[in-house]
């Protein structure tokens, strides 16, 4: 059964039709690429599932029920976490304080509990070697490698039951290494059931990871199909514009 | 390769001693202790109950408002009407307890205004998105016109029936000999430094000054605690107000006139980066210390007065120059 279904979902900002009856679903423990030129809409697309934007037109569904998202910590609540492209981090704060930000734990009572120092690193260190990444929950993230830095970005989305994570754009402008650190931890995710829709702009990364692909060109879905039907070829056609549909 | 991925995790980059060293404020503390240590021997008058007594106190003015600053600071904002705060805030209680109020209602009411003025601050930056220069500029001029007009720019110097209360409470020595406003600085600095290091609170306030962009992402209430912070600034303006009008005895309208700059300086020596993201309220402490100790050495040195700007200034750039050195090393 599907973990999420868009249904004719369609955003315009004002004559502006960013996404245009869109319709997908993903499948529990599937990555799908996201692929498209810029202003094709995958952003828009995201930001809606993301409970950033509202669509304009059409439904989400989660489990065949119908959902509604005002804003972003709903998105949370329903299990859907966000990677954003720069990350989101703070570099004058520890590996563990990014990962609990927003979300930090508190021992005592009530409004005056105070920062539960130890519990979150002892978890944000669970989380990282889980993740089988190389860093530490005391230092700080300024002084991390970029693949450090997604790992923090990442073991966010493993504080709550996530059931799909969105990833903006998680290989652009780090190193060649770096980039199989992050795929690797795109694939332990998807080992554990979740559902991730990568949007990137590298065609190498889609191909090694995700099982299938979808192609947004001018807000409209072009192609879906799985990565074994298709080719780097097809793909960057379908961006362009040379292939119009499959 | 016999290290394991638990025993990397395990691990900590920066030793405690070595984040110690590389602290901007651990420097400037020894900077205080080598001038402490100096002056004991190269002066009779620097070592004596008396001088400690009067450098402790001046320096708690400073510093009270320095724990405020910080805080902002470390938001990437900055507060220029705290010396005006003080002075409006030091009016009102002279104004409200000469009109023959007590002096729990003149305290409430120069808390109140201070309140109001730092909400105000903040609301115009976190929600209309003023740069906080712009608006804390303004309230420098607002407020220490207003403190003109509740006192019509008179001295005011008669407090009403509990006006040995007051001195009391600005100008007495409670426990151990130690001036009342020192006293009150190291309880505001515990405060301070607590909500920093142990609340979420406390850790917003940072992870604001990191990145926004990231805290509101998040989910961090960026702009709730942006207003606190500026209530905060005008908070611990207002405090000190309180309690310098105590142990001054009289308010005038230029009292607090060029303060925010010292206390501005005093913060970044400590270690705040305006840049925000960094600082403490340990820090504040100790850039106030420095401060005023340069001022009270040039004194007793007999140096011409003239010379303390080029003293304070030259101090600012140096400890700031430690810091550049050292991110410059980090960054290689």
């Amino acid at each position: 059964m599907a973990v999420l279904e868009l249904v004719n979902i369609s955003k315009h900002f004002g004559a502006i039709q960013a996404v245009n009856d869109v319709s997908f679903a993903l499948e529990p423990g599937e990555v799908v690429g996201l692929m498209g030129d810029n202003g094709a809409g995958k952003s828009t697309l995201v930001k809606m599932i993301a409970g950033n934007f509202r669509p304009s037109a059409g439904k989400l569904k989660m489990d065949d029920a119908e959902i509604v998202l005002h804003r972003p910590v709903e998105a949370r609540r329903h299990g859907i976490e966000i990677v954003h492209q720069d990350l989101a981090l703070c570099d004058n704060l520890t590996a563990a304080a990014n990962v609990f930000l927003g979300r930090e734990l508190r021992r005592g009572f009530g409004p005056f509990g105070i920062l539960d120092y130890a519990t979150m690193y002892r978890r944000a260190g669970e989380i990282f070697a889980e993740l089988k990444s190389e860093t530490r929950p005391r230092d700080l993230v300024k002084q991390m490698s970029g693949g450090q830095r997604q790992a923090v970005a990442i073991a966010r989305t493993r504080l709550s039951d996530a059931k799909i994570v969105l990833m903006d754009e998680p290989t652009a402008a780090i190193s060649v290494r770096q980039v199989a650190e992050v795929l690797n931890l795109i694939r332990l995710l998807r080992d554990k059931g979740i559902a991730i829709v990568l949007i990137s702009h590298r065609m190498p990364d889609v191909f090694t990871v995700a099982d299938r692909v979808i192609v947004m060109r001018r807000g409209q879905k072009v192609a879906d199909k799985q990565i074994a039907d298709s080719s780097p070829e097809e793909v960057t056609g379908l961006i362009t514009g040379a292939i119009e549909r499959v | 390769m016999a290290i394991t991925l638990d025993q990397t995790i395990e691990q900590k980059q920066q030793s405690w001693l070595s984040a110690t060293l590389a602290s901007q404020t651990f420097w400037v503390l020894v900077a205080i202790a080598l001038a402490f240590l100096y002056l004991s021997f190269a002066t009779d008058s620097f070592a004596t109950s008396k001088n400690l007594y009067n450098i402790t106190r001046n320096v708690s003015f400073v510093a009270i408002v320095a724990l405020g600053m910080t805080l902002v600071i470390i938001t990437g904002g900055i507060d220029l009407s705290v010396g005006s705060v003080l002075c409006l805030c030091s009016m009102i209680l002279a104004v409200v307890m000469h009109a023959g109020y007590s002096i729990e209602i003149g305290i409430a009411a120069a808390i109140g205004t201070a309140l109001i003025v730092g909400a105000f601050n903040g609301i115009l930056i976190a929600y209309l998105g003023f740069p906080p220069f712009v608006v804390t500029l303004g309230m420098l001029s607002i407020a220490r016109s207003l403190a003109m007009v509740a006192s019509n720019n008179t001295v005011v110097f008669e407090f009403g029936p509990d006006h040995e209360k007051l001195l009391a409470l600005g100008g007495g020595a409670w426990l151990f000999g130690i001036a009342n406003p020192v006293l009150y600085m190291v309880l505001l600095a515990l405060i301070t430094g607590f909500v920093l290091r142990w609340t979420k609170f406390g850790r917003h306030v940072y992870a604001i000054g990191g990145n926004e962009h990231a805290a509101t992402l998040t989910g961090v209430p960026v702009r709730p605690i942006k207003v606190a912070v500026y209530m905060v600034s005008a908070l611990s303006a207002g405090i000190a107000g309180i309690i310098q009008t105590g142990w001054l005895g009289a308010v005038t309208t230029n009292l607090g006139a060029g303060m925010e700059l010292q206390v501005i300086a005093a913060a970044v020596i400590g270690g705040a980066n305006l840049a925000g993201g960094i600082g403490t309220a340990f820090g504040a402490l100790v850039g106030a210390a420095l401060i005023e100790i340069i001022r009270n050495s040039l004194g007793l040195l007999g140096i011409n007065a003239f010379w303390q700007g080029t003293f304070i200034g030259g101090a600012i750039v140096l400890a700031v120059l430690f810091d550049r050195i050292r991110n410059l090393r980090l960054n290689d």
